[in-house]
């Protein structure tokens, strides 16, 4: 099907969706189980299917959407959902900000798009590659779109037959950790790097045990890229680097 | 909950998803940066993905407890020294699928 879509792309739009499908798969493998879990889910708290894809379509965010099925079911109204997914989904802001160093100049129709797709798996991926110099922003809009797909297709698809599919078969459930993992190690270029994983690391599961929700994530990254500016700062100041390739 | 209400939900679970995403691109890709700001966000991939992955490897969903005898964290081992040695992508994703998939049979 991604072929026949392609064909009449110019050789490097063609380029472009090989090289950004290739970067994507494990983000659609990992959201193969979760799609279908939230579909479930869903259907459970009786959305339709139409209901459940709407959702994923115009929302497009695995935690938010699970927080807001669970919301639904205990009768929660309208606006807390909406409220408490805008607090969820508040670390995009963070990632957006990073991605936008690698969008420069980037058209506002080409942006919006962008936006669409920014999740936690679709940021990894790109910043990855952005910094290793091998992407440009229109293969990163093909990993965000087709994960966005993926993620969309499962979902509904988890509303029909999600309840057949049997839990935990090969580690399917581990692919998207197992990938983190890969890309938290390709952000790891020198020491400085690896001190900020680990504060950031210490610093999120305090916050993942001392408070609810999901502040964790932006409080741990927040403190974490903070402490490594001003360890860097430290020592440019006093003319040793921390971050030599040593 | 009727139609009505279901789609004023989602649209307004939408716009507040989609402005955070939006907002800093549409912001930020318009100017320079300054230079403290861009050495910032440079550090800000890998605390993400730290502040990310240390919960889901040595702590429980609900009820909230730190638990250093996770599935998940024993297959993160394996997992992390093939990524440092190999840095394939692909290659991680499935070793890291198989170890959780054997520690799981084992437990």
């Amino acid at each position: 099907m991604e072929r026949e879509l392609t064909d009449d792309l110019p050789v490097p739009h063609r380029k472009a969706v090989s090289a950004g499908l290739r970067a994507a798969w494990p983000i659609c493998l990992g959201y193969f189980p979760i799609g279908l879990a939230f579909g479930v889910l869903a259907g459970k708290a009786g959305l339709t299917p139409w209901e459940t894809g709407l959702m994923a379509i115009l929302v497009f965010a695995g935690s938010a959407q699970f927080i807001a099925v669970a919301m639904l079911q205990a009768g929660v109204s309208v606006l807390p959902i909406v409220i408490t997914t805008f607090m969820v989904n508040l670390r995009h802001l963070l990632m957006s900000s990073s991605l936008a160093v690698h969008l420069q100049g980037a058209g506002g129709r080409f942006l919006g798009m962008f936006a669409y797709g920014v999740t936690d798996e679709s940021f990894a991926v790109n910043m990855a590659r952005f910094r290793s110099g091998e992407w440009d922003r229109w293969r990163a809009l093909v990993v965000n779109q087709a994960a966005n797909f993926v993620w969309i297709c499962c979902c509904v698809a988890g509303t029909y037959a999600g309840q057949f599919i049997p839990a935990r078969a090969f580690g399917i459930d581990y692919a998207l950790t197992a990938m983190f993992i890969c890309l938290l190690v390709f952000q790891l270029h020198n020491r400085l790097y690896v001190i900020i994983a680990l504060v950031a690391g210490a610093v999120s599961v305090l916050l993942y045990l001392a408070l609810p929700g999901n502040i964790y994530v932006v409080g741990g990254a927040v403190t974490a890229a903070t402490a490594g500016f001003a360890l860097k700062r430290r020592y440019a100041g006093s003319g040793r680097k921390a971050d030599d390739n040593s | 909950m009727t139609t009505a209400d279901y789609l004023l939900l989602v649209i307004g679970m939408g716009l507040v998803t989609y402005l955070p995403r939006w907002l800093p691109l549409a912001l930020l890709t318009r100017r320079q940066l300054p230079e403290w700001l861009v050495t910032w966000l440079e550090f800000v991939p890998a605390a993400i993905l730290g502040a990310l992955l240390a919960p889901a490897l040595v702590a429980t969903g609900e009820p909230r407890r730190l638990d250093l005898l996770r599935p998940e964290l024993f297959a993160a081992m394996p997992t992390f020294i093939f990524a440092f040695k190999t840095r394939s992508f692909a290659g991680t994703v499935v070793v890291g699928m198989l170890a959780f998939w054997l520690i799981g049979l084992l437990v």
